[in-house]
């Protein structure tokens, strides 16, 4: 029987949220093969250059097992590297299914480990389920406009998992057995390396946060865009901006949501003034809840809303921001 | 220097997607094709590249003779020269790695630039896995590119912020918006790009990697409780964020 294996990443005192998610997914496909006719034996972790006690935090999702591999010889992240050392872990332990985040650092690595496998690869999957003993993944194309079903063919099957769509669900361990191994890596694997990592300062990235305020066109300028932050900060959430917005230079390409952007899958995306072209909704039609605020009636963004204000953003905004202070006591 | 840019034909991105008879794949009657808009990007990197360096930038492109028309559009822009694989049939990610390695492998460049993804699977797949079959270090999703000598040095976007990547060439590149402003070609090198050849290849045959099973267009049940501006109405958009999204 073969296991199921995890690239999980660490950050501060424990994981990523994202590697909590790719845990929960694992369990469920762990579970649903058990009536399958080639059932996973079990999963296990493996987490590069992080910490016992960042380790720790995996148990809480019910992962048991986790290879903590501790590179000495690495100065920075290397997808090159972190390839190699994912490629020898799933052979050694017999996996056949690996999963990743689809965040920055699955998109680019998950590719990598396929290829050396020459195995088939699934990126930004919204859904894994065993139909018929197979393995079946959802996955949208032409951003969002269509969603496929797909299978590997492959012994080997790698997936990425769309950030903030699996859900991560607490469940303990039995025990949490840790695996420490210590190598150096050959420097012919270490080709890339990250030498830096600049954060965009004191700033909410639209990838990492649960709510998300955009401004469209209507925002009529970038001296107007406070009127964003501002309900954004009473949300507690991040700002971002419509296509128009950014091509204008009104705001920074790093919070263009859309086609040509990110795409984001928050618990709310309120659109402000955006009227809806198919290329923005591509980018944020997978979030949660939609809360659409427009003086167009008849503007599209209304018809894949939840909630939805029509009004002019100019007397709404001030209004909903002093309305959701009030009622969150802030 | 030698540099090659593979592209990529799509839906432009206005298209309405339809599901076709077979019922996996897109009804592709009456869709325009465009040159993926990321591999804009790619292409005016190595035209750039080029005009800096000096050298030859080709363009591949893995897909059917109507695919043409996306390699005049990139030789219109001033590559040098265009290879089409051409096949007719379905074909997967791994095929079009498989192919443009072959090809790369007679090539010999010193840099691959491709589209930080293609908008019609948005898979982020290719780089990488190309980088793989090749053998080369790889830089995905690049908003800002510096090459001194052999010295590699890029900015690639993440979650919150960008990392600060260094590698050597030969290496692969795959382009974010940002990265430079691509020109648009003039007409009278629309005009020349018709009459120029095409390489044409013949694919290798590769086993099927994944199989598309469904394809569907997703229909969410939204609440679509749609009020106006008045006090009453915005603090019951407010109850319901409370009550049933359970967000504030």
């Amino acid at each position: 029987m073969s296991k199921i294996l995890l690239f999980l990443e660490p950050l501060k005192d424990g994981l990523k949220r994202t590697s909590y998610e790719v845990i929960t997914a694992g369990r469920n496909l762990l579970d649903k093969s058990k009536n399958s006719s080639e059932p996973f034996d079990s999963m296990i972790g493996i987490l590069i250059n992080g910490t016992e006690s960042q380790a720790n935090t995996a148990k809480d999702y019910g992962l048991s097992n986790i290879i903590l591999t501790n590179v000495s010889n690495l100065s920075g992240y290397s997808s090159t590297a972190y390839a190699e050392i994912i490629k020898d872990a799933a052979k050694e332990n017999d996996a056949t299914l690996l999963l990743f985040s689809g965040n920055a650092t699955g998109l680019e690595l998950a590719p990598r480990v396929a290829a050396k496998f020459e195995a088939g690869y699934t990126s930004d999957c919204v859904g894994l389920d065993i139909i018929n003993d197979e393995i079946v993944a959802k996955k949208p194309v032409y951003a969002g406009k269509a969603q496929i079903s797909i299978k590997i063919n492959s012994d080997v099957k790698v997936f990425s998992l769309r950030p903030n769509v699996f859900t991560s669900v607490m469940a303990e361990a039995p025990d949490l057995n840790i695996q420490n191994k210590n190598l150096q890596i050959d420097d012919k694997f270490c080709k890339v390396i990250v030498k830096n990592v600049v954060k965009n300062e004191g700033k909410l990235d639209v990838l990492e946060a649960d709510i998300i305020v955009s401004g469209g066109r209507g925002i009529k300028g970038p001296e107007n865009y406070n009127l964003i932050e501002n309900l954004a900060s009473a949300f507690g959430g991040a700002v971002g901006a419509s296509r128009a917005v950014v091509d204008a230079g009104w705001r920074p390409h790093s919070e263009q949501v859309g086609q040509t952007g990110k795409t984001v899958s928050p618990t709310l995306y309120v659109a402000c003034g955006i009227s809806g072209a198919v290329q923005h909704l591509a980018g944020m039609s997978s979030s949660k809840f939609i809360l659409a605020i427009n003086k167009d009636k008849d503007a599209p963004i209304f018809k894949v809303a939840d909630y939805g204000i029509i009004g002019d953003i100019f007397e709404v905004l001030p209004k909903l921001t002093e309305k959701v202070k009030k009622f969150t006591g802030k | 220097m030698n540099i090659l840019v593979c592209i990529s034909r799509v839906p432009d991105t206005t298209t309405r997607i339809l599901v076709g008879k077979d019922g996996i794949s897109m009804d592709s009657q009456g869709v325009k094709f465009i040159v993926n808009p990321y591999d804009e990007y790619a292409i005016e990197e190595g035209l750039r590249l080029r005009e800096k360096n000096g050298g030859t930038v080709t363009a591949i492109c893995v897909g059917p003779d109507t695919a043409k028309e996306q390699l005049r559009t990139a030789l219109a822009m001033g590559v040098d020269r265009a290879v089409l694989v051409k096949t007719d049939k379905y074909f997967d990610s791994y095929f079009v790695a498989k192919n443009i390695a072959e090809v790369a492998k007679e090539l010999n460049p010193d840099i691959i630039f491709l589209g930080r993804q293609s908008i019609d699977f948005d898979s982020f797949q290719l780089p990488s896995y190309l980088a793989e079959l090749l053998d080369l270090p790889s830089i995905s999703v690049v908003s800002k590119l510096t090459i001194e000598a052999n010295k590699v040095t890029a900015e690639r976007d993440i979650e919150g912020g960008k990392e600060i990547v260094e590698t050597s060439i030969p290496c692969i590149i795959s382009a974010q918006k940002g990265l430079n402003e691509p020109r648009y070609p003039k007409l009278p090198d629309i005009m020349k790009a018709k009459s120029k050849p095409i390489d044409e290849k013949t694919p290798i045959e590769t086993d099927t990697k994944v199989s598309v099973i469904g394809m569907e267009i997703p229909s969410r049940k939204r609440i679509g409780k749609i009020l106006s501006d008045s006090d009453s109405d915005i603090e019951e958009i407010i109850k319901s964020l409370h009550e049933e999204a359970k967000i504030i």
